[in-house]
């Protein structure tokens, strides 16, 4: 103990020399021989409940694959980076699966933020990119496939149900970012074309916690119903407040995001019974092949998985989607993979069957229109067969204009 | 009227989170210079130790006035005996520890509560207040927060431990020239402080939910409140919530909770460029 300093000093040196021996392990994958597919989530941070799930749904489709003696008669392999809730995390490991690692295609990124952080990375680096998440649609980039729902297959189908039955003043609640920004603007032009209106809209940074002068708001506006947009576990805080304040039996709550997250086996059923929402795929969802795919999911992560949702399942369809294609080029390389996936290309996933639009690079699949129960189980009231996507005036056309890089908005239509 | 009076109630309601987010880190960082960066994550353990008895069956008030700030309490006297103890004085050391410690305390919650545990339900009805409706639980907040602030201060000015615990703060070479265990004293104060985090996070589970990363929603707020209060503990943590919670309220309701967002901050930097030491800063040094 004569030393404390020199002793600290020491181990302060010998920890910075183990951290720089585990850099190296990156590399490692490189000489394995086997097919990488690469992915940047968030598994730490505010984001962290969204992207824990999406991970074992691309670590379960992987396995699955690799079960059945892998692609091309290759093992599959996944490199995974966390970006920690970090935009600029995703800038530098972008760069970093397209140069350094080498993949073979990459399924990445949650936010619509992070996405047009990486998008343009890989369209650079001639990098195929799988975006396996519900978002404000519009992406119009023959480099990039989105597997997630769009508003055209979502919000069209969630705003019919609330007008017929609530009426046709709309409060919009967004997070205040591209994806809440521009679903406001998608529900306002779909409202307008259903003949209802937003009455009002509201803004919130992500780490907005307090609705109170929110919730005073909307009393004072009284709209006929809401359509919110939140996202991370801050703006999770407004559905007990809005109960708390007496709101919930007085105005219902349509949701682009509820559930995605577990809300609805997380939060009281006091809070959370009667909010409506629209996915591509629900826990809930009554078929053998989502039986099957319940009892592959729990079988690996056990039975206290707590709830899948829509997030999560795109990843494991969104790999399965890529694998057919491969298997039908026959080859890994992104423009026989491109031209396999434009090929009227189409895989049966525990949502149902998902067809890929060579047109705008999304995905026509079932949408199920929902409602949180007391039982905190999410109860379908209706089944969408193969909707299409968003592509109002086909504006995106990725077959007669390949060379298209661009998110259209509905403002600008 | 009814509208002054749903803002009235909003802006004492937003004064009394900031402070009652702010009181166990104005504890332990205002008196202690302890920089608590798991400051945060001891609100969310008090949340968890709401949410998990009332699963289990045990009644809320129970929990959310008993057993969290007790489990956080003791869970923060163990804390500074392992980790805080040997760092005294060491700032740069004391945030990376407690960085850690943040970090740890989120993975562990990750691992072993995961994000799918369910909450408990907002008690208490709703009063009508002409067109508009105020959950009965706001007021609860304020009230249990104007409590809890007397009672610390009657606690430390006005108990034996209290004095001796300032006293120490201020000198505690001279405290321990007295005879005055003073590692004790340190323990028992920072398990204090953790104690009322605890409370604070407890008594927001039931509206804001608990999630293991929810500390991040706080921490931030909790520091420029107690910093901006500066030397004069309680007087500057309830002067800054006071503050700052009343503009940026009034400024949400004028126009967007982003704008309420940024006069909160722009405030506080005008404040600090004004007062680099805090609102109390030129006051005596030591007092509450």
């Amino acid at each position: 103990m004569s030393h404390p300093i020199a002793r600290r000093a020491f181990l302060n040196a010998s920890l910075a020399g183990a951290a720089a021996a585990v850099v190296p392990r990156l590399s490692w994958a490189q000489a394995s021989g086997k097919i990488r597919i690469g992915t940047i989530l968030d598994l730490s941070g505010p984001l962290q409940p969204f992207g824990t799930q999406k991970k074992r749904c691309l670590d379960l489709a992987i396995d699955e694959l690799n079960a059945k003696g892998g692609l091309l008669g290759q093992q599959l392999e996944l490199i995974s980076y966390d970006s920690q809730s970090n935009n600029q995390l995703f800038a530098q490991f972008a760069t970093q699966l397209a140069l350094k690692d080498k993949v073979s295609v990459v399924h990445a990124g949650l936010q619509s933020s992070s996405r047009e952080v990486i998008r343009p990375i890989f369209r650079r680096a001639n990098m195929l990119y799988f975006y396996n998440t519900p978002y404000e649609g519009g992406v119009c980039d023959r480099n990039t496939f989105n597997t997630g729902t769009t508003p055209g297959q979502l919000l069209a189908n969630l705003l019919p149900h609330m007008i017929k039955n609530h009426g046709k003043n709309i409060y919009v609640l967004a997070a205040d970012y591209n994806f809440g920004q521009l679903s406001e603007k998608w529900t306002r032009k779909l409202a307008s074309d259903l003949g209802a209106k937003v009455i009002a809209s509201e803004f919130f940074p992500l780490d907005v916690a307090q609705f109170g002068p929110t919730i005073n708001k909307i009393q004072a506006a009284k709209p006929d119903f809401i359509v919110n947009t939140f996202v991370g576990p801050a703006h999770a805080s407004f559905y007990g407040q809005w109960t708390a304040a007496g709101m919930k039996k007085q105005i219902p709550i349509a949701s682009q995001t509820f559930g995605e997250a577990g809300e609805v086996v997380r939060m009281p059923p006091e809070v959370s019974d009667g909010i409506v929402v629209c996915y591509n795929y629900l826990d809930e969802i009554d078929s053998p092949a989502n039986a099957a795919f319940l009892q592959r999911f729990q079988a690996k992560f056990g039975n206290d998985y707590g709830y899948i949702g829509d997030l999560a399942v795109a990843e494991y369809q969104g790999i399965m989607l890529w694998a057919e294609a491969v298997k039908k080029a026959g080859k890994l390389n992104r423009e026989d993979v491109i031209k396999a996936m434009g090929s009227g290309l189409a895989i049966s996933g525990p949502s149902g069957r998902v067809v890929v639009d060579p047109i705008t690079h999304h995905c026509v699949f079932d949408m199920y229109l929902a409602v949180a129960g007391t039982d905190k189980r999410f109860k379908i009231l209706q089944k969408f067969d193969q909707v299409k996507p968003t592509n109002p005036n086909n504006v995106c056309n990725l077959v007669k204009n390949p060379n298209t890089n661009q998110q259209f908005e509905p403002t600008k239509l | 009227m009814d509208f002054a009076t749903v803002v009235f109630i909003q802006v004492m309601y937003a004064v009394a989170t900031l402070a009652l987010i702010s009181v166990g880190l104005a504890i332990i960082f205002g008196m202690m210079r302890v920089i608590n960066f798991a400051h945060g994550e001891f609100l969310m353990l008090g949340g968890y130790a709401v949410v998990l008895p009332v699963q289990a069956g045990v009644n809320l008030w129970v929990a959310m006035l008993i057993i969290a700030p007790i489990t956080v309490g003791l869970f923060g006297v163990i804390i500074e005996r392992l980790i805080i103890r040997p760092l005294y004085g060491r700032i740069v050391e004391t945030v990376l520890a407690t960085w850690g410690l943040s970090l740890l305390m989120i993975g562990l919650a990750s691992a072993w509560i995961g994000f799918y545990q369910a909450g408990a339900a907002p008690p208490f009805g709703s009063v009508q207040i002409g067109s508009y409706r105020e959950g009965l639980y706001t007021f609860f907040v304020i009230g249990v927060t104007a409590l809890i602030l007397a009672g610390v201060y009657g606690f430390l000015r006005h108990t034996r431990f209290g004095l001796i615990a300032l006293g120490t703060m201020q000198n505690p070479a001279m405290a321990a020239a007295l005879g005055v265990n003073v590692s004790r004293v340190y323990a028992v104060t920072f398990g204090l402080g953790a104690a009322l985090s605890g409370l604070a996070g407890a008594i927001l589970a039931p509206i804001s939910g608990v999630l293991p990363v929810i500390g991040i929603t706080y921490i931030a707020k909790a520091f420029i409140t107690v910093i901006s209060g500066g030397a004069t503990v309680l007087a500057g943590t309830i002067a800054a919530s006071a503050l700052f919670g009343t503009v940026s309220q009034l400024v949400t309701y004028l126009s967007t909770v982003i704008i309420g967002e940024v006069a909160l901050l722009a405030v506080a930097i005008v404040l600090l460029r004004l007062l680099p030491e805090g609102i109390t800063g030129r006051f005596s040094r030591g007092g509450l």
